[in-house]
């Protein structure tokens, strides 16, 4: 599962990244590195791009980038 | 002794300006309130310019403290040392040293967003290998408790260890006092030691740092290492050899992007450290904090996006009119002051024709553009410009840009240049062409008076609805330019700019409570540019096109002779005077050189006159109001009609009106689609750096204009 599968609302542990072009190197000095906690906040209309977050700081990102982050749930959250 | 110090205590109490000794630049994220805590803390004693060599702009202010005084400078807020945008270079070339006639800052003023301390302590730890006395400014501590975290203030300090952690809230200004006393003594501070986060690099660092006998220093080391492509890295390895540097760069980052290790290895240490600092305090169930997540979904947004836009539209026609009615009053009452002082003759009619009715017509748009920048600088002081950029990302990628071209294009509402230079954002060069080549069609707030011009003298302020007509036309008009914007961009991503469709990434940042004091300063600075200009500029055109128009004087005494002998009413004289002065503007040299270019625009129902004002609009289309205003008051001496007045009942020799309603839809969208703007071109030539896409930018827009214009007026006219 990727972050791009994430619903609005979800919680969910980056655990691998796959670095194919160089905005996810931009999205990793943002923070999105393995181990961190993320959360669906919103997805524009359209269903791209997602805005996610992660320490309470906003991100957003497009579905095809997103889809390089490979994710677990946290369903402790929900 | 004593009394020395007491003599120094007195001179402080009346307020004595000391010279500053040291300079310190103030460095944060973006929307970190940065800003706000840099007019806190110096207050109007500041001023704004460029770094040199580049159109970043730089504020620089002084901070007069109880012993000391500082210079701050403002930096652009970034994420990292790693930046590719201009913004992010100049930020890290002052850093480091590298502009020129400007020494590397001698201290830091770090400014950390409570809420945002992930990705601040990320920026932090980088800027530690700078090794010059550091102090943090933690702010928005009150706005995280709201979130539901709680910050142990001193275990924070512990982790940043020689770093001074001060609280503060620059919008309520608690805390400065301390923040204040802090800096009075920032020379005295320690150098950061190195980072805790990353162990080997610190080894590494200090390693070839001292095998290059001291000539490279730890953050270029570090900067060196981390960019390979830099010129750090080239003198390391003529330092060090390319064999060691290799080797150096294997052991630190393996085959992975040095950037990416970067970013894994300090983000791990400082997800360490928030696990210790960070507790969460008892949620405070807030409404406002829910109504903010549900305005941010995606409908809801988007709506209010545009709800907002058409606000804004209305408020500029609605709110500025009192304003406008007072200036343009006051401008005509000084010009029938003027002629009743001077009597008739060349001086009134130089103040009262050339000068006021000139630069007044352009000034009497203040209020209008104020409100206009008012909206934009509130837009961009809450957060909103980013989280609009998400909004319309998905309608920028059908014309083939991201979201990242939104925030050039809404500031460009306001002014192109800056816009144009916002596009440094974007990475992609052919995406960034592209916005440059789109931002000019927006409607710009010069274009606004002459908008505003046509649309009052032609358009009924009837209601439809709720709203105000003409503000809808003036919306329609925004949209045009929107249109004719987003069009070009997608002809040329799809012919001479294709390309990989771009990515998208931004830090979205929430929605703040603008700062007055910010807010303020900056419609201030935009005032006084507006209002240089006119002084200038405008005033220099009004006054060329005076001249032109005045001169040279036909001899009319045999005429003035025959009116007085004859005993005419007072209705015939002044109809007289009115043909006389229409006769005298049109053989003067201005007139004779109207008519020359006349037959060029006379296909778009346009008299020589409005072709002379449109051509004298090239180089700043604002001064087409204000050569219209001089034109129309010397071919009449009815100087208390408006100009507005004045258009309505222009009309062709032959008695057929010159403004019909084809003639102004077509003028209207000939402006809404023109380059004329001077300053615009010069800066597409600056950020694109050939010659190419500025002339390329003029003709198509002209041409268009010219087009479009023609086609609305010939058209229009038959049916």
């Amino acid at each position: 599962m990727t972050l791009a599968d994430m619903k609005p609302g979800q919680h969910g542990r980056i655990t691998a990244i796959e670095i194919n072009q160089t905005s996810i190197v931009r999205l990793m000095v943002l923070g999105l590195v393995e181990d961190v906690p993320v959360h669906i906040e919103n997805i524009a209309i359209g269903g791209d791009p997602i805005e996610l977050s992660v320490y309470g700081s906003s991100i957003s990102i497009r579905k095809q980038d997103a889809g390089q982050f490979a994710v677990m749930l946290d369903p402790s959250h929900d | 002794m004593t009394e020395q110090k007491e003599f120094n205590v007195g001179l402080k109490n009346i307020g004595i300006r000391r010279k500053p000794k040291a300079t310190v630049a103030v460095i944060g994220n973006p929307n970190s309130g940065k800003s706000t805590l840099f007019n806190r803390l110096t207050g109007l004693r500041q001023s704004t310019g460029n770094f040199p060599g580049v159109t970043v702009e730089k504020h620089t202010g002084v901070v007069q403290l109880a012993s000391s005084a500082l210079e701050l400078v403002d930096l652009p807020g970034i994420y990292c040392l790693g930046g590719h945008s201009a913004d992010e270079r100049i930020a890290v070339d002052f850093l480091l040293g590298r502009v020129t006639g400007m020494p590397a800052p001698d201290c830091l003023l770090f400014v950390l967003d409570a809420t945002h301390l992930y990705q601040g302590l990320f920026l932090l730890e980088q800027l530690r290998e700078l090794a010059i006395p550091t102090i943090v400014a933690l702010t928005m501590t009150d706005m995280a408790k709201l979130n539901g975290t709680a910050i142990d203030q001193d275990l924070l300090q512990k982790h940043l260890r020689q770093l001074s952690v001060c609280s503060v809230q620059p919008t309520s200004g608690s805390g400065i006092q301390d923040l204040k006393l802090l800096l009075d003594g920032i020379g005295d501070l320690p150098a950061p030691e190195p980072t805790e986060s990353w162990p080997q690099l610190t080894k590494v660092t200090r390693e070839l740092s001292e095998r290059s006998g001291g000539v490279l220093n730890r953050i270029q080391v570090v900067q060196g290492l981390l960019h390979p492509t830099s010129e750090f890295a080239d003198q390391l390895r003529a330092t060090l050899g390319t064999g060691k540097f290799d080797a150096c760069s294997q052991d630190l980052f393996g085959d992975q992007p040095p950037q990416a290790v970067e970013a894994r290895i300090r983000y791990r240490w400082i997800q360490k450290v928030l696990q210790q600092v960070i507790s969460p305090a008892p949620t405070v169930s807030q409404l406002g904090a829910r109504l903010r997540r549900w305005a941010n979904r995606p409908w809801p947004a988007t709506i209010a996006f545009f709800a907002l836009m058409l606000l804004v539209f209305q408020a500029v026609f609605t709110w500025a009119t009192p304003l406008m009615d007072a200036i343009d009053g006051m401008a005509s009452a000084l010009g029938v002051a003027v002629v009743g002082l001077l009597g008739e003759g060349m001086l009134s009619s130089f103040l009262a024709d050339g000068v006021i009715a000139g630069v007044g017509s352009v000034i009497i748009f203040l209020p209008q553009i104020l409100i206009l920048f008012l909206f934009i600088i509130v837009l961009e002081d809450t957060g909103y410009l980013a989280r609009a950029a998400f909004l319309m990302d998905r309608v920028m990628r059908s014309v083939g840009l991201s979201g990242q071209s939104v925030i050039p294009m809404l500031s460009s509402f306001a002014c192109a240049v800056p816009a144009i230079m916002a596009t440094r954002v974007i990475p992609n060069r052919r995406d960034r062409i592209a916005t440059i080549l789109a931002a000019p069609f927006m409607t710009c707030s010069a274009r606004l008076p002459i908008y505003a011009l046509l649309i009052a003298a032609f358009v009924p302020a009837s209601n439809i609805g709720w709203f105000n007509l003409q503000g809808l036309v003036l919306f329609g008009l925004y949209l045009l330019g929107i249109a004719g914007g987003l069009a070009t961009a997608w002809l040329l991503k799809s012919t001479a700019l294709r390309g990989p469709k771009p990515s998208f990434v931004l830090a979205l940042p929430e929605f703040r409570k603008p700062n007055l004091q910010t807010v303020a300063i900056k419609l201030m600075g935009r005032a006084s540019v507006f209002l240089k200009r006119a002084g200038t500029v405008i005033f220099s055109v009004a006054v060329i096109v005076w001249v032109l128009a005045y001169f040279p004087r036909a001899d009319f005494s045999a005429d003035i002779q025959s009116t007085l002998s004859n005993q005419l009413n007072v209705e015939e004289v002044s109809s007289r005077e009115n043909a006389l002065a229409a006769q005298q503007l049109s053989q003067s040299w201005l007139g004779r050189m109207g008519r020359w270019i006349e037959p060029a625009f006379k296909p778009l129902g346009w008299d020589w006159r409005v072709s002379s004002a449109v051509i004298a609009g090239f180089p700043a289309r604002e001064v087409v109001v204000a050569v219209m205003g001089t034109l129309y008051s010397v071919g009449s001496d009815a100087d208390e009609a408006s100009l507005s007045e004045k258009l309505r009942s222009a009309s062709w020799p032959d008695g057929r009106l010159i403004f019909t309603l084809p003639m102004v839809l077509g003028l209207l969208v000939f402006y809404a689609w023109c380059l004329q703007c001077a300053a615009t071109v010069a800066t597409i030539r600056r950020e694109t750096n050939s010659w190419r896409w500025p002339i390329f930018a003029w003709c198509y827009m002209t041409v268009l204009g010219y087009t479009a214009a023609l086609l609305i007026f010939q058209i229009g006219s038959r049916l």
